[in-house]
C-alpha cells in the first residue's frame, strides 16, 4: 500500500517533531589535540551511562552520556589524569559508573575468584594422581613364566573379534 | 476459534506431559513395556500439540487478529509478513511457546531414539516429561499467548523495530534449538544417575548417546549467539558486536558448559572415565539454560536485551530453576561417589588434555558467571552497586582463554592413555614458528603497534596451524605420495574433520577479535551534504540525504560515497535513519561496506547544522579490520559441530554391527 509522497513528507515533519519533542543532546565537540581526544575516546569505552541499561557513554544516544561525554573532554582539556577523571566520577555517580569495578573487600572474590578456582581445580587432580600412582614391580621368573604360557594358550584360542586376515 | 484452538492444544500438551511423566515413572517401576510405550506416545503426542498451538499463534499474528492481546501488543497491519510471523517469537509469552515447542519436541525424538535400553530410556524420557510439565505449566497458568482481549483494538502497537530485522527473525529459534537442547542431556544425565551402574561397559555407551545431543545443541547455539553478535553489530550501531552484556553472558555459559560437554563426552565415551564428571556437565550445560531464561525474563538484570520485566513470573522461573537443578545436584551428589569406574591415564595423555580443556572452560564459565551476578549478590550484601563490563572480562577470562589456547592445538595430537609429549612437540614445530612469524607480521603491519593484540595474531594462527597440523600428520601430507595422502584423508573419520574445523574456526575467530578489537578507528563529526569524514585509510563522502518510505517506517537514508583516501575503489552505501510511527521509535540502519575480510561501518545519525547554518548530519564511521572473521569463525565452528555429529560412530543403530562374527 504506496501512501502519496505529500503526506510521507508530512509524516516525517510529525516524526522529526515528535523527536523535537525530548531535547537533543548536545552535539559532541571533539578535542581538537588528537591525542588527548583518543585518549577521551578510551575513557568513553569504560564508562557507564548511569540511566542507560548497560551501555557504555561511547555508545549511548542518552542526552546525559553526552553530557558526560563533555564532562570527561572538558576535565582532560583542563589537564586531569585518567585516574583524576574517574576519581571524580565515581566520586558523583558511585562505583556503578565505572565498567571495571575496583578491587577492595567486597570485590575480592569477583576479581581472584576465577584464578582460585583454577587453581584449586587444578590441583585436585594433580593430588589425586599422586595418590593413584602404582609402581610397576618386576616380575619373578616363575611369574615370566606362567605369562608366557598364557601367551601360548592364547594364540590357539582364536580371537572372536579378529578379522581372518590376522591369522 | 483456530486462537481457542491454539489454547486447548496448550492445555493438552500440559496434560499430556504429566501423563508422560506419570506413565514412564510407573512404567518403569513396574517395568512394564506396554507403560513406558505409552509414556513415549504421549511424548510425542505433547510435542504435536504445543506444534499445534505454536502454529495458531503463527496464524494469529499472520492474520492480524488484534483480539489477542499478544498479537495487539506485538504486531502491526503494515509490518512485513517476515516481521509478523517472527513477532510470534518476540514477545515473553510467544517465545516460551517456542521454548515449549523446542522442549517437547527434542523428547519425542529421546521417546523414538532406539538402542537405548528400557530402564535408562525410560527414566530419561519421564525427567524430560517432568521438565515439559513445569515450563507447561508455566506457560499455561502464567503466560498464555492466547488470552483475548476486549474491546479489540482497531491497530496493534507494533514488533520492537530493534527486532524487526531477518538476522532476529531466526536468532530466537536458533538459539532455544541450542539452549533447550540440552535438556535432553540433562534427562539423560538424570537418568543415569538413577540407572547407572559402576561396570565399565555402560559409561562408553552413555557417553555416545549424550553426545550427539550436546554436539546438535552446542552448534545450533554457537549459529544462534553468532547471529545475535551479528545483530547487535549492524543494527545497534555502536560499532560494536559483543559488550559483556548480562544477557549475553546468559546465552555463553551454557555454550561453554556445552562446549567443556562435548570434550568430556568423548573420554566417557571412548574410555569409560570422567563419567561423573560428564554427568555433572550435562546437568550443568542445562542449568544455565534456564538460569538464562530466569535473568532474560525476570527483570533482575538491567540489559538491553532484557524483555519480560515481571518479578511474579521471574519468581516461578527461579522456582523451577531451583526445584530442577537442586533436585539433579542433590541426586548427583548422592549417587555420583558409587558411579566410579573407567580407564586409567597418564597426566600427558589425550584424556589429560581433555582434561585440561574442562578445568579452562569450566574455570571460563566460573568466570562469566561471578561477572554476571556479583552485582547482584554485592547489591543485596552490602546495598553497593557496582558495574562489571567489557575492562574485567578482559583482565580474567581473555588470559584464561589464552592459556587454555596455547594448549589446545597439543590435545587432539596426544594418544590416549599415555601420550608423548615430545614427538607432539616435533610435530608442532613447524606451526609454532609460522605463528611466531604471523605475530611479527601483525605487529609489523597494523598501526599503532601493540604487543599484546599482535601477540593474539599469533595465537589465532596457532590455533589454525595446529589444527591443520594435526590433519597433515594424520594424512601424511608431503610426506607420502600424494594419492596416499588423498586416500588417508578419504579413510580419515568424519569426528576427525570435525575437530580439524572447529578448533581452525576457533583460530579464525580469535585473528578477527583481536584484531578488530585491536586496531578498530572510529571517527565521528557533524557533515554537510558534499563533506567527508575519514576513519583509518578510508573515507566516506555525503553525496545526499532523502526521505524514503518503508512499509512501516518513515527513513532518512543517507547516500554516502566509501574509498580510500586517495580516492581510489570507491563504493556507494546507504545508511538509514527510520521512524517507526507505531511504536514512535527511532532506529539506525548501518550502511555496511565489505572491504575483504574488513569493515567500513557507517551510521547517519541526527540532523543538525553547520557552523553556517548548513543542514549537517553527525556521520560516524568505523574501520573494523578483519571483522568479517569474527563471524565467519562461529561458522566454522558450528560446520565442524555437524561434520562431528554425522560421524558414523555417532549415529544410533552403528554399535550393533560389532555383534556379526
Amino acid at each position: 500500500m504506496k501512501r502519496t509522497l505529500p503526506i510521507a513528507l508530512a509524516s516525517m515533519g510529525a516524526a522529526l517533531g515528535m523527536i523535537a519533542a525530548e531535547p537533543p543532546p548536545a552535539p559532541d565537540r571533539p578535542l581538537p589535540d588528537a591525542a588527548r581526544e583518543a585518549r577521551a575516546q578510551a575513557l568513553f569505552d569504560g564508562i557507564r551511562c548511569v540511566v542507560c541499561q548497560h551501555e557504555a557513554i561511547a555508545d549511548s544516544p542518552a542526552v546525559i552520556a553526552a553530557d558526560m561525554r563533555g564532562l570527561v573532554r572538558e576535565q582532560i582539556a583542563a589537564g586531569r589524569s585518567d585516574a583524576e577523571i574517574k576519581r571524580d566520577l565515581v566520586r558523583r555517580y558511585g562505583d556503578f559508573v565505572l565498567f571495571r569495578p575496583p578491587v577492595r573487600a567486597g570485590t575480592w572474590l569477583l576479581w581472584f575468584g576465577p584464578f582460585a578456582l583454577m587453581a584449586a581445580v587444578a590441583a585436585a587432580p594433580l593430588l589425586l594422581a599422586r595418590r593413584r600412582r602404582v609402581e610397576p614391580m618386576a616380575l619373578s621368573p616363575e611369574e615370566e613364566a606362567q605369562l608366557a604360557d598364557i601367551v601360548a594358550q592364547a594364540n590357539l584360542r582364536r580371537d572372536p573379534d579378529a578379522k581372518p586376515s590376522d591369522h | 476459534m483456530i486462537v481457542e484452538t491454539g489454547a486447548f492444544a496448550l492445555i493438552l500438551a500440559f496434560a499430556l506431559a504429566t501423563l508422560q511423566t506419570g506413565m514412564a515413572v510407573a512404567g518403569r517401576l513396574r517395568r512394564s513395556p506396554v507403560l513406558a510405550g505409552a509414556a513415549q506416545g504421549a511424548a510425542i503426542a505433547a510435542a504435536l500439540a504445543v506444534a499445534i498451538a505454536f502454529a495458531s499463534l503463527i496464524f494469529a499474528f499472520v492474520t492480524s487478529d488484534f483480539s489477542v492481546a499478544n498479537v495487539a501488543a506485538n504486531s502491526h497491519t503494515d509490518k512485513p509478513m517476515l516481521y509478523k510471523v517472527a513477532g510470534a517469537w518476540g514477545s515473553h509469552e510467544g517465545s516460551l511457546v517456542l521454548w515449549c515447542l523446542v522442549l517437547t519436541g527434542f523428547g519425542a525424538v529421546l521417546a523414538r531414539a532406539r538402542n537405548l535400553p528400557f530402564g535408562l530410556k525410560t527414566s530419561a524420557v519421564a525427567t524430560q516429561g517432568l521438565l515439559g510439565v513445569l515450563f507447561l505449566a508455566f506457560a499455561v497458568f502464567t503466560s498464555s499467548p492466547f488470552a483475548r482481549l476486549t474491546p479489540a483494538p482497531f491497530q496493534g502497537a507494533s514488533l520492537n523495530p530493534l527486532l524487526q530485522d531477518p538476522a532476529l527473525a531466526v536468532h530466537p529459534p536458533l538459539l532455544y534449538a541450542g539452549y533447550v537442547g540440552f535438556s535432553v542431556c540433562f534427562s539423560l544425565a538424570v537418568a543415569a544417575l538413577i540407572e547407572g551402574r559402576a561396570n565399565s561397559a555402560f559409561w562408553p555407551a552413555w557417553g555416545r548417546w549424550v553426545r550427539p545431543w550436546a554436539l546438535a545443541s552446542w552448534a545450533f547455539l554457537t549459529v544462534g549467539i553468532t547471529l545475535g553478535a551479528f545483530w547487535a553489530y549492524y543494527e545497534l550501531g555502536w560499532g560494536g558486536w559483543w559488550f559483556w552484556d548480562p544477557v549475553e553472558n546468559a546465552s555463553f555459559m551454557p555454550w561453554l558448559a556445552g562446549a567443556a560437554l562435548l570434550h568430556s563426552a568423548v573420554v566417557t565415551e571412548r574410555r569409560g572415565a570422567l563419567a561423573g564428571w560428564t554427568t555433572f556437565l550435562a546437568l550443568l550445560a542445562f542449568t544455565f539454560s534456564m538460569l538464562g531464561a530466569f535473568l532474560v525474563r525476570s527483570g533482575v538484570l538491567t540489559s538491553v536485551h532484557a524483555f519480560a520485566v515481571d518479578p511474579e513470573r521471574g519468581m516461578m522461573l527461579l522456582a523451577i530453576l531451583g526445584g530442577t537443578a537442586g533436585l539433579a545436584f542433590a541426586l548427583f551428589a548422592w549417587r555420583a561417589p558409587q558411579l566410579k569406574g573407567g580407564g586409567m591415564f597418564a597426566p600427558v595423555s589425550r584424556e589429560g588434555a581433555l582434561v585440561l580443556n574442562n578445568l579452562f572452560l569450566t574455570a571460563a564459565c566460573a568466570t562469566v558467571l561471578l561477572g554476571t551476578l556479583y552485582p547482584l549478590i554485592l547489591e543485596a550484601a552490602n546495598g553497593s552497586t557496582i558495574s562489571v563490563g567489557p575492562p574485567y572480562f578482559a583482565l580474567t577470562f581473555v588470559p584464561l582463554m589464552a592459556v587454555a589456547f596455547l594448549i589446545l592445538p597439543a590435545g587432539p595430537l596426544l594418544a590416549w592413555k599415555r601420550g608423548d609429549l615430545k614427538g607432539v612437540t616435533q610435530r608442532l614445530v613447524v606451526a609454532a614458528g609460522l605463528a611466531i612469524l604471523l605475530a611479527l607480521a601483525g605487529w609489523l603491519m597494523f598501526e599503532p603497534r601493540r604487543a599484546l593484540s599482535a601477540a593474539g595474531v599469533g595465537l589465532g594462527g596457532w590455533l589454525i596451524l595446529g589444527a591443520l597440523a594435526e590433519t597433515a600428520e594424520r594424512t601424511r601430507l608431503f610426506r607420502a605420495s600424494p594419492g596416499e595422502t588423498l586416500r588417508r584423508a578419504k579413510g580419515l573419520p568424519l569426528g576427525a574433520w570435525g575437530t580439524t574445523l572447529a578448533h581452525a574456526g576457533l583460530g579464525v575467530f580469535v585473528l578477527g577479535a583481536v584484531v578488530e578489537t585491536g586496531y578498530r578507528v572510529e571517527a565521528a563529526r557533524p557533515i554537510a551534504v558534499g563533506e567527508v569524514v575519514e576513519a583509518g585509510p578510508w573515507t566516506a563522502r555525503l553525496e545526499d540525504v532523502r526521505v524514503v518510505e518503508g512499509p512501516n517506517y518513515l527513513a532518512e537514508q543517507g547516500r554516502l560515497t566509501v574509498a580510500l583516501r586517495s580516492g581510489a575503489a570507491p563504493r556507494e552505501i546507504t545508511a538509514e535513519r527510520r521512524f517507526f510511527p507505531a511504536g514512535g521509535q527511532t532506529t539506525t540502519e548501518v550502511g555496511l561496506d565489505f572491504r575483504g575480510l574488513d569493515d567500513v561501518y557507517v551510521v547517519l545519525g541526527e540532523r543538525g547544522r553547520t557552523a553556517a547554518g548548513a543542514p549537517a548530519w553527525n556521520v560516524r564511521i568505523w574501520w573494523n579490520p578483519w571483522a568479517r572473521l569474527i563471524f565467519l569463525g562461529p561458522a566454522i565452528m558450528a560446520l565442524g559441530g555437524v561434520l562431528s555429529l554425522m560421524d558414523r560412530r555417532l549415529r544410533l543403530g552403528v554399535g550393533q554391527r560389532k555383534a556379526a562374527p
